[in-house]
């Protein structure tokens, strides 16, 4: 690489080196910090509202009142909105899903751990597996095997020779390019977020010299950087929010075809 | 083969830069419209944003595949 030697970060960034690893017969486990921060995330939603409905009251007060906000947040927000009023059976799911993405998410931005946990491909992957095994067997269970494919791949409205070319195009879009995008959407911003508050963090270390263009770019670097983390707040909470989203409108689409 | 023109350098970069072009005039469409909607009635805010924030989400990531693929397919 020619140029001023800007150790630019890239993608080694997000490989860690595993803090202890174990084998189970043939199978190597790695365990990482990424691992690590994924069961602190989830012990920390077990241990936070087990804690809030332990002994749940008429009139909440304290950590129920936070908890039940989330509940009635994800229950009138997007279950009830997007699936409807048989919705009310997914809000467990969804609301695991919100607040453990979303807890996975803010890691990018905790003083240590600073690594958000699903930019690790994998995660997202496992998160869009267990969507993806939950909306297809319901559909086919709701819609029987043949309506769930016809709906899948002839969306009404259309002229009858357009269905040629739409009918695969639908299908490979329905079942594979959507819980694809569904991983890659949230993985890439996470992975992006990172990326862009590592490289102004690297630069604001890089341009730190004794001449005043260097103090001027290293503050404003840092600046940026900061500025960034505010930002990438806002972008987890809001990609939790369309993960959640995204999976009431899959479970939605399988419950009922659309018209 | 002779070669005519030969691009070098950081190809990612370009790649992402033209992978970004039809998410971002698809992003001003979705929030310039939803704005609208939005001003023309107020009182169906909830669903308008929520529909603004989902076809953001699915254009979104067209870019996010521009910006990915260099890191996979790279070197």
């Amino acid at each position: 690489m020619s140029g001023c030697g800007f150790p630019a970060p890239g993608a080694e960034i997000f490989q860690f080196d595993a803090v202890f690893t174990f084998t189970i017969g043939s199978l190597e486990f790695h365990i990482t910090k990424i691992t690590i921060l994924l069961f602190i995330c989830v012990f920390l939603i077990l241990g936070f509202f087990i804690y809030a409905f332990r002994k749940p009251k008429l009139v909440p007060r304290g950590a129920q009142n936070v908890g039940e906000m989330g509940y009635l947040f994800i229950r009138d927000g997007i279950a009830r909105e997007t699936i409807g009023k048989d919705g009310d059976r997914f809000v467990p799911f969804l609301f695991s899903f919100f607040f453990l993405v979303w807890l996975c998410n803010f890691m990018g931005i905790v003083p240590f751990a600073q690594i958000p946990v699903t930019s690790a491909f994998a995660i997202p992957v496992a998160f869009a597996v267990i969507v993806y095994i939950t909306w297809v067997p319901l559909g086919i269970y709701s819609q029987g095997f043949g309506g769930f494919f016809k709906n899948l791949m002839f969306p009404p409205g259309v002229p009858k020779a357009m269905y040629v070319l739409l009918a695969p195009l639908e299908l490979l879009s329905n079942l594979i390019v959507r819980p694809a995008t569904h991983a890659i959407r949230l993985f890439a911003n996470m992975f992006a977020g990172h990326l862009l508050i590592a490289t102004f963090s690297v630069a604001a270390f890089y341009l730190l010299s004794a001449s005043l263009v260097g103090i001027i770019g290293s503050v404003a670097s840092f600046i940026v950087a900061i500025a960034l983390t505010a930002f990438e707040a806002l972008i987890q909470a809001l990609q939790a929010y369309i993960f959640t989203l995204l999976a009431a409108v899959y479970i939605s689409g399988a419950l009922h075809a659309e018209h | 083969m002779s070669l005519l023109a030969e691009v070098t350098g950081s190809l990612g970069s370009i790649g992402y830069g033209l992978a970004a072009i039809g998410p971002g005039v698809g992003i001003g469409i979705i929030f310039g419209q939803g704005v609208q909607a939005i001003a023309r009635q107020p009182e169906a805010y909830g669903v308008i944003r929520q529909n603004m924030i989902l076809g953001f989400a699915l254009t979104e990531a067209l870019a996010l595949i521009g910006f990915v693929a260099p890191f996979v397919y790279g070197k």
